[in-house]
Parts: C-alpha cells; structure tokens; sequence
C-alpha cells in the first residue's frame, strides 16, 4: 500500500487515479496508522512553501513521516513542492524545510525567462535508477514552479531539465526521491513513472 | 519534442458535453470524464474546457464537474466559464486546474485579471477572445458566448489584455466554429502580429493541415473542437485526437 500523504493542500484524486490506472493500491490519508502501515509514502504538495509546511506540522504527522523514512528507510518519492519541503530551506519563505535531503530549495532567476515556468519540459536522466526505468525516449513532464532545489552533492541528481539554466528535476537521496514536476499531468510519462515506483523493492 | 501544444478545446453546460456550430445549437455529445479518459489513452498534451453557459445563466462554475475532470485528467487543463473572483479562482485551482481562461469578466472587470496574474502567475491566466464579424466584414470581440458585441476590435482588445497581464490568449473565430472551414487565419495574423504572448488558434480546424495554417500565420499553439469529437460527414460521435505521427509531419 501506497500512503499519499493528505495534509490538506491540493487535488490529490488525479495522483491516486494514475497509481490505479498502473495496478497500484493507494491511500488518501492524513490518518498516522494508515502511514505507519504503508509500505511507500507519497509527499505531494502545491503553494507556498510556509504555508505547506504549516500545514504539514499542523497535520501531526511530521514524526510518524520521519520515523518511517529516516528511521525505517521506507521509499518516499515527494512531487512538486512534496520535493521542496524535503530540502532544508526555500528562499521563498522563512519557515524550515524538512531537511531530509541534502539541498536548498531556491528562485528561478533568469533574467528574461518566465517565471513560474509552467508547461511540458524535457528531461535528461543523469544516472541510472529504477525510477527511470525502461522510461520512453525523450522523455517529457508537466511543470509549474518558480523555486528549484539545488542539491549540495551533484551526485544526488536523478535527472536535469532547461529553463534558462540546468536545474534538478528529479532528485535521490538513499530512500528519498523527488520530482519537481507532476508524474499526475503527465500521461504516458508520468505513469510509467508511477508504475515504476509502485514497483521499486 | 513537438513545440506547437495541441489541444482540445471542449465545450460544457454545466455537467453535459457538448458542440456548437458557430456557437448555436449546443449538441449533446457525452460526458466530459469519459472524454477524458479517452484523451488521456491518446496522451493529449492539454486539455480546455469551457462551460458556455456559466455567464449567461449567471451561475457558479459546475465545480463538482471540474473537480470530477481534474481527478481524472492525466494532463495539464484550462477551465473557462462563469469566473468573476479571485475566491472562485482560488477554489477552482485548489481543485487541481492548471490554468482559468476569462472572457465576458474580462471585458466587465479589467481589475480582475491584473489581480489574478499578480496572485496565481500570469501563467495560469488565459484570455478567451471571441471574435465575429460583422455584416460589413469587421472584426468585432463579443462575449456573453457570443451574445453581446463589445464594439472592440480583437486587435486593440488583445493588446488591452497583453497589458492586463494574461498568460495566453485562446483566440476563437464565431463564424468559423464548428464549420470545419480552417482557422480564420487573417485573424490570427492580425492578433499574433500585436501581441508578444502565445496565441491558442480556435474555430475552424477540419484536419490536421489547418493546425499546420495556424501556426504559420502566428498560432504558438492550435486548440480543436469538432475535429476531435466527431468522426466523418455525418458527425457521429467519436472522441478522438491525430496520431503523434499525423501531427509530427505537419508541425514544428
């Protein structure tokens, strides 16, 4: 069973109808037991970053999250601002991130570009992960964001996406993955994606 | 990957689909989840959805349907009707919408937009232009799904917009929609010659070289209505979009 973690922000039917669609069984829930039973954790979030990660604290459930993916190293994959509470900060609030990966969470500042940048964008996988697996050629996602995390170890970056500049699209830390964009919004790509991490041991 | 977003646009009243001809005669054509699910096998890119009814009955967006749409929907969408107020943007966002595309408000409220752009992003803002012309062969914006005559002309209307603060512009030719007849594309020139934001094409397309049209006249992205819910002459009901192949051969 997959736990989408509902800590009241956004549509999160579109998230559990694609895990559906890919022969996985998921949960909606804010409720801790259905957490701790969970065998892999879905971060979603939309917003701003304060007032998702008050509304995360506000939820209770930050130590039973924690429990399970620092302590218990169940695979977590965070999506959109899910990813960005991960890192330790976002130049767009005050208010701490998670910090269960290594990295900061900060504006696009490109110059002429829009910002947010919202629309499909390509990927480059920059190492190998199950994640990725058997993904489609040229494989593309839906984005809408105006921060990105940058990682303090390059290393820990799954794949890149360009928007005025390289930027982290996808990140790993041991078991914690993220994705800036939506795997939700993203048809064919975006399952696969899901099926692939419903299907990670 | 194709740069040219083609989309369908998809016509509600209230919970029911349906098509229009040069906005008349609403035919029923389905249910709007089924249809995206079907959109969702063809891996369509973008969807938009507009409820024709919202601003001329006076009420409130269908937001069950919505809600029920974006649960379902596996791409990015659009939804237009009956929007006044941020409190209704808000909650149709909260809902899983991607973008809000505004018209007859548009031309009522010019505040509205700019306090949208500023609260949701620019982005996530679309200004639906329908444009008619008139027994002298002027082109004039109208609202109300096509009811009431601005007196503006597209060009000056869209630039006014621009300014506003809107994303995109979904520029729809009245007399073209539903016909089959391709997109008006002196329209379109005129429209994308005046204004540096994207232009969605709408009104008209019968076949995949009518996308291709648009796009040379201007078009950054091409939307379909009755190309992609009906099938042949006899306009039989079939939810349906171009292969990515049709499209390739005939779009940058």
């Amino acid at each position: 069973m997959i736990a989408i973690v509902n800590y009241g922000v956004g549509n999160l039917g579109s998230i559990q109808n694609m895990l559906r669609k890919v022969g996985a069984e998921s949960e909606i829930t804010a409720d801790q037991g259905a957490i701790s039973r969970a065998d892999k954790l879905i971060l979603p979030g939309v917003g701003a970053f304060d007032s998702a990660m008050d509304s995360l604290s506000n939820s209770r459930l930050v130590p039973v999250l924690k429990r399970k993916v620092v302590d218990e190293k169940t695979p977590l994959l965070g999506i959109c601002l899910g990813m960005q509470l991960l890192t330790r900060s976002s130049t767009e609030g005050q208010t701490p991130g998670l910090g269960w990966v290594d990295a900061k969470t900060v504006r696009f500042e490109n110059g002429g570009l829009k910002v947010p940048h919202m629309g499909w964008n390509t990927v480059t996988i920059q190492r190998d992960d199950p994640l990725f697996r058997d993904m489609y050629p040229e494989p593309r996602f839906y984005f809408v964001h105006s921060y990105y995390v940058r990682c303090t170890d390059n290393g820990n970056i799954l794949t890149t996406t360009s928007y005025g500049h390289e930027f982290c699209s996808s990140l790993i830390q041991g078991n914690i993955r993220g994705v800036q964009f939506h795997p939700e919004k993203s048809h064919k790509f975006g399952m696969k994606l899901l099926k692939n991490f419903a299907e990670m041991v | 990957m194709l740069k040219t977003r083609v989309m369908p646009c998809l016509l509600l009243d209230g919970k029911r689909l349906v098509k229009t001809v040069k906005f008349k005669d609403p035919n029923y054509v389905g249910d709007p989840v089924n249809a995206v699910m079907i959109y969702n096998e063809k891996e369509v890119d973008e969807l938009i959805f507009l409820d024709i009814n919202a601003t001329k009955q006076a009420r409130e967006p269908a937001y069950g349907v919505i809600a029920n749409i974006a649960t379902e929907c596996f791409m990015p969408f659009t939804y237009g009707g009956g929007i006044h107020s941020i409190e209704q943007m808000k909650r149709i966002f909260a809902l899983g919408v991607e973008k809000i595309a505004i018209n007859s408000h548009l031309v009522m409220n010019h505040d509205l937009v700019t306090k949208a752009s500023e609260k949701f992003g620019s982005q996530s803002i679309v200004a639906s232009i329908d444009v008619k012309k008139s027994w002298s062969g002027q082109y004039r914006v109208h609202t109300h799904g096509g009811t009431k005559n601005t007196g503006q002309t597209p060009v000056e209307w869209a630039m006014h917009v621009e300014k506003l603060g809107v994303g995109e512009i979904l520029l729809t030719s009245i007399d073209r929609d539903g016909t089959y007849e391709g997109y008006d594309l002196e329209l379109i020139r005129a429209v994308s010659d005046a204004v540096n934001v994207p232009i969605i094409a709408c009104g008209g397309a019968g076949k995949v070289q009518d996308f291709g049209e648009a796009v040379k006249a201007g078009a950054s992205a091409v939307a379909a209505g009755s190309m992609v819910v009906y099938h042949g002459a006899a306009r039989g009901v079939l939810i349906n979009f171009p292969s990515a192949e049709a499209l390739r051969n005939i779009l940058p």
